[in-house]
């Protein structure tokens, strides 16, 4: 790839809080984004989500290094870049005060539409983002999943090239989540390029691409979601059989297909496998113990959680971290 | 590498003419925006209308009775200019919390990654609010009028005063501005809204600074909102002789012109260290 068809390029840039505490810093931080796709930046609180979303967006200048969004430099070129983004706060950036509509009119007459477009943009933004019953309610009013749909709407009243979207979900029920994520996917289909932030594996997955892994400032690990997963975390397979005396058996069965120790908690009769293959070890075990007559009362595969992997990252890759002030 | 073909270093002045005419229009779109919130919400606004005719009521009736007032003028007289220049202080609050809402919400930070001038945000701000006093000066000056108060000079001289009074709301405005970006959140105006009562207190719109303290005096007399309450009562003609302090009317021209000369670069300053 190069900056024609990255929507994104970071490299090497550097942000220092005076005193440290406002945010996360970057400590070269290298990032890049293909035209037309969703790049997930995840890590913890703390690791420069924010920070990273604010550079790339102009609204916070860095120290060293280089960045283009669309194209143009963040730096010298911050207005341009501003005329190709759009912004997803980490809060719903919206007039509280003002109706659906009336945020959608006011943000579209900001971009410069005329008086009519910005109503038909509002009406089919409404109506994308299953807001038109809405329409008319003061947006202090809304859910947190319809504020966040209001929130993207705005963002898209002009079409930008690239989207920023900081931690989308944080804060919202598993139904608000659900709402977000299948607006998201709706851009992603127009071929908006989107860079998401999230605490949260699962909507990385969900969403993204790629996956860029941050940690202190720095992208630590980079791929597609199963190339991270498979690469530092483990898939865990878990039984649970009908009796206390079928575990032994069990064990003996379950031994060829684990990729390292097994658990077993006999109390709650389960037993866990680090599994390397999740088909094939899925299938092996459901035969063998068809084969042996061991009746299971439960059966599941885990995919490693986020956790997993950064306890793995974190226990391989030195952090270089700037010194801290207490 | 993409290129860029620079055209923009050979700006034509129409180019320039058309930015100007967008921060005109922005900053009215932004002014319109807060009319919407008054359609929104008309009880905090026609409260904060309402609130100085309570204060007058308060002072007028209650208290006044008991405030010795220079001579040759009642107290009630006395009492409208200051409380015009109060009004002007309330303005204050409403601008600060404004601007923090705006900040704390992430719609300040939506305005800036947004095409538009920042000048357009500041100058949408400044005709909302000075719209919104404009409004409370002609309810709480019609509720003088239907109340006895008068002026005594020409028609003009009144006007004068009024402008006088809004220059002083627009000098508050940049404080505001100021005072809100650098708050932590909207809860923090509520110190803003405790203040300005010592504030308002300590100057001559309630009292005589002459019943003070000589030291005490001297401070209420400095106080902005004292050098435009004597010019209005010098230009209403609602002070006695004795009153009208000769140099009252230009010192409530440059006061205001030294607060907003100090605190606009200050706010323009804040606003560009946003992004730190």
């Amino acid at each position: 790839m190069n900056s024609r068809t990255s929507a994104v390029l970071a490299s090497g840039v550097r942000k220092q809080y005076a005193g440290g505490a406002e945010g996360a810093g970057l400590n070269g931080f290298d990032l890049e984004v293909g035209a037309g796709t969703v790049c997930g930046l995840l890590g913890p609180n703390g690791a420069g989500k924010t920070t990273a979303i604010k550079i790339l967006a102009t609204l916070l200048a860095l120290d060293a290094g280089q960045a283009r969004v669309a194209g143009f430099n963040v730096v010298t070129e911050a207005a341009l870049v501003r005329q190709h983004i759009g912004l997803v706060g980490q809060y719903a950036a919206i007039d509280e005060i003002l109706t659906c509509r009336q945020n959608l009119m006011l943000f579209g007459r900001l971009n410069h539409l005329s008086g009519r477009n910005a109503r038909q943009r509002a009406d089919h933004l409404l109506e994308q983002f299953d807001l038109v019953a809405a329409a008319n309610t003061p947006a202090s009013k809304l859910s947190g999943g319809m504020r966040r749909r209001l929130d993207l709407a705005v963002s898209l009243i002009v079409s930008p090239q690239v989207l920023f979207v900081d931690e989308p979900t944080t804060g919202l029920d598993p139904a608000g989540r659900l709402e977000v994520w299948a607006a998201i996917r709706t851009l992603v289909r127009e071929g908006t390029t989107v860079l998401l932030t999230t605490q949260y594996l699962e909507e990385a997955d969900q969403l993204a691409d790629r996956i860029s892994m941050l940690k202190a400032g720095r992208v630590i690990a980079e791929g597609t979601p199963d190339d991270l997963k498979s690469t530092f975390g483990t898939n865990w397979l878990d039984i649970v059989v009908d009796g206390v005396a079928d575990i032994d058996a069990a064990k003996a069965i379950l031994q060829p297909f684990a990729a390292g120790e097994l658990h077993i908690d006999a109390e709650s009769r389960r037993i866990s496998i680090p599994v390397q293959d999740r088909i094939r070890a899925l299938t092996g075990v459901t035969t063998a113990f068809e084969d042996a007559q061991i009746a299971l009362e439960d059966l599941s595969l885990r995919r490693p959680t986020l956790d997993e992997v950064f306890l793995h990252l974190n226990s391989s890759v030195p952090t270089n971290r700037q010194p801290e002030v207490a | 590498m993409v290129t860029l073909q620079s055209s923009r270093s050979v700006q034509s002045s129409q180019a320039a003419m058309a930015r100007l005419g967008w921060v005109f229009a922005d900053a009215w779109t932004i002014a319109v925006r807060d009319l919407q919130h008054w359609r929104q919400q008309p009880g905090i606004v026609i409260f904060n209308w309402v609130f100085p005719i309570l204060i007058v009521l308060m002072f007028g009736l209650l208290f006044g009775g008991a405030i010795v007032v220079p001579e040759g003028t009642s107290y009630f007289e006395f009492l409208m200019p200051g409380m015009f220049a109060v009004t002007m202080l309330f303005g204050l609050e409403t601008t600060m919390m404004a601007v923090t809402t705006d900040a704390a919400k992430g719609v300040t930070d939506r305005f800036r990654s947004m095409p538009m001038s920042a000048s357009a945000v500041v100058l949408g701000r400044c005709i909302a609010d000075m719209l919104n006093s404009i409004v409370g000066l002609v309810i709480l000056a019609v509720t003088g009028l239907v109340l006895g108060w008068r002026w005594h000079g020409s028609v003009g001289a009144a006007f004068a005063a009024f402008g006088l009074l809004l220059l002083l709301r627009f000098a508050l405005l940049w404080v505001g501005i100021f005072m809100g970006l650098n708050a932590k959140g909207p809860e923090s105006v509520a110190t803003i809204q405790v203040l300005v009562w010592p504030v308002s207190f300590l100057s001559n719109v309630f009292v005589d600074p002459a019943t003070m303290p000589a030291w005490l005096g001297a401070i209420a007399q400095w106080n902005p909102l004292s050098v435009t309450s004597s010019a209005a009562r010098t230009l209403f003609e609602n002070a006695g002789t004795s009153w009208a302090a000769e140099n009252a009317v230009l010192l409530a021209i440059l006061m205001p012109l030294v607060i907003t000369a100090v605190f606009l670069p200050l706010s323009v300053r804040k606003f560009r260290h946003l992004n730190q």
